[in-house]
């Protein structure tokens, strides 16, 4: 069998895996729309124009609404979109799978991604089982930044090079010889996480990586309307002076959290840089079937 | 000067002094994050690596490079001589600097040197060069497979893999590139 043909079974089997332990998690695969008439308002995510439309950058926004709508476990795999998006670890089109569960937070979506990551190893009986079977690695933003660089997280983001040390300094050392869950992020990063009730200074955000490869990113999403309108405020405010398209609010979706959501838990898993982390390649192409276009 | 988004692999840029040439690239993005530049580096003076991150507002100076015709004359033992076609002056470049290059010197070549601020840097060669075996094994009689290659030592004492059925004696042209067999010439 030819290198391609194996990464086409490698793909195959990881799709399978996934929709096999959520389904038997009491998870339902919903379908929400690829093209969407306003794309998810965020600092540095842009999105690819489809006709007077877009093309979605992430299922989340939609999803929400349904665990909103009543729907208590959900989850997607489907195609993204992001403009200008392109290196070793990046495609402008990429793979993503999201899940959401209502009544749940960070926390229990951790729980909930490490019997997954369990299952798809050792269902695909990878090597890399024993590695995904460890105990991972808990590390807040601030130690993290604490141990591996000479600032604190807080001053990063006020600097600036919150980002720019993430890569340079931090990343090559998150995942090594088992998997590292990057936990609470200085909430000027929260994105659309809420706040720790327990640390008005930090968001309930976690980031995975393996071998220094960032995989997913969860949340103890936002459900307070109110904060999250102002948080896309911000971010449109963000947009406009960095010189980027601003996209309008999200009316049907601060509605939906106007009428009252259940606190939720929920997560966006690359999916492409999964089957990177278990067909051992460092390169997105090597998963692709067409990687040049 | 350039922008982060000019970098790309094989770009010659300045840091701190020094000139440098991106020999890897990659673009990379933290989630929810600013878009990055990795890249691996290489002095392009002491042949030394680093890795460095530069964000999207970097600005990246370009090295003071010019690139000379000239034509090589001889070589004193130590170092080889060669002479810029406009000016005449000469220039004297260390075998280290060469490398495997000093097999492929034949006099009157025409080749390029590039400089930093007046420091050579790297020599490029014509393309090919023309060549006298010295030695190599009889091959066989009627041999005329092209697949199969042998040993065969050049003037300079540098061994480069013939067909069988190339002699001593026999002209060959070598691809300096590579510093392998191109074809040959004429027969000795």
């Amino acid at each position: 069998m030819s290198v391609r043909a194996e990464s086409l079974q490698l793909r195959a089997s990881v799709y399978r895996e996934i929709r096999g332990y959520l389904d038997s998690q009491g998870f339902c695969e919903v379908s929400t729309p690829v093209r969407v008439r306003i794309p998810a308002l965020e600092d540095t995510i842009d999105a690819i124009p489809a006709g007077s439309w877009w093309l979605r950058t992430s299922p989340e926004l939609h999803m929400k609404r349904l665990i909103q709508a009543g729907a208590e476990r959900i989850y997607q795999l489907g195609p993204c979109f992001r403009a200008g998006e392109h290196g070793r670890r990046h495609r402008s089109e990429f793979c993503m799978l999201e899940f959401y569960e209502g009544n749940a937070d960070y926390r229990d979506i951790l729980r909930r991604t490490q019997g997954l990551f369990r299952h798809v190893s050792r269902a695909l009986a990878v090597t890399e089982a024993a590695f995904w079977g460890s105990e991972w690695e808990v590390l807040t933003v601030e130690e993290a930044f604490r141990r591996y660089t000479h600032i604190s997280a807080v001053q990063a983001v006020e600097q600036g090079d919150f980002d720019y040390l993430l890569v340079d300094r931090i990343e090559r050392h998150l995942g090594v010889g088992r998997p590292t869950v990057l936990i609470d992020y200085p909430t000027k990063l929260a994105a659309l996480a809420r706040r720790s009730p327990q640390n008005p200074e930090v968001a309930e955000r976690w980031e995975l990586y393996a071998n220094g490869l960032e995989l997913a990113n969860a949340y103890s999403e936002l459900v307070d309307a109110g904060e999250q309108r102002a948080r896309f405020e911000e971010s449109a405010s963000t947009r406009a002076h960095a010189g980027h398209e601003v996209y309008p609010l999200d009316e049907a979706f601060l509605g939906a959290l106007e009428a009252g959501m259940p606190p939720t838990g929920g997560i966006a898993i690359g999916v492409d840089r999964l089957i990177m982390a278990m067909g051992k390649t460092d390169n997105i192409a090597d998963t692709l079937a067409f990687p040049r276009e | 000067m350039y922008n982060s988004s000019d970098l790309r692999k094989g770009l010659k840029v300045e840091i701190d002094g020094q000139p440098w040439q991106i020999v890897e690239f990659d673009f990379c993005k933290p989630g929810k994050g600013l878009a990055l530049y990795r890249t691996k580096l290489k002095n392009m003076i002491t042949g030394n690596t680093m890795e460095r991150t530069f964000r999207p507002n970097d600005r990246h100076a370009k090295p003071q490079l010019e690139e000379r015709d000239q034509t090589y004359l001889y070589s004193t033992g130590e170092e080889y001589v060669f002479s810029d076609n406009s000016t005449f002056e000469e220039t004297y470049i260390s075998g280290d600097l060469l490398g495997d290059q000093v097999h492929f010197l034949v006099e009157n070549a025409a080749c390029k040197i590039l400089y930093y601020n007046d420091l050579p840097l790297e020599v490029t060669l014509p393309i090919f060069i023309d060549k006298t075996i010295q030695y190599t094994e009889p091959g066989a009689k009627g041999d005329t497979a092209t697949n199969t290659l042998k040993p065969a030592a050049l003037d300079s004492g540098y061994e480069v893999q013939v067909p069988l059925w190339i002699n001593e004696g026999d002209v060959i042209k070598i691809d300096t590139r590579t510093g392998e067999y191109s074809e040959r010439v004429r027969k000795g």
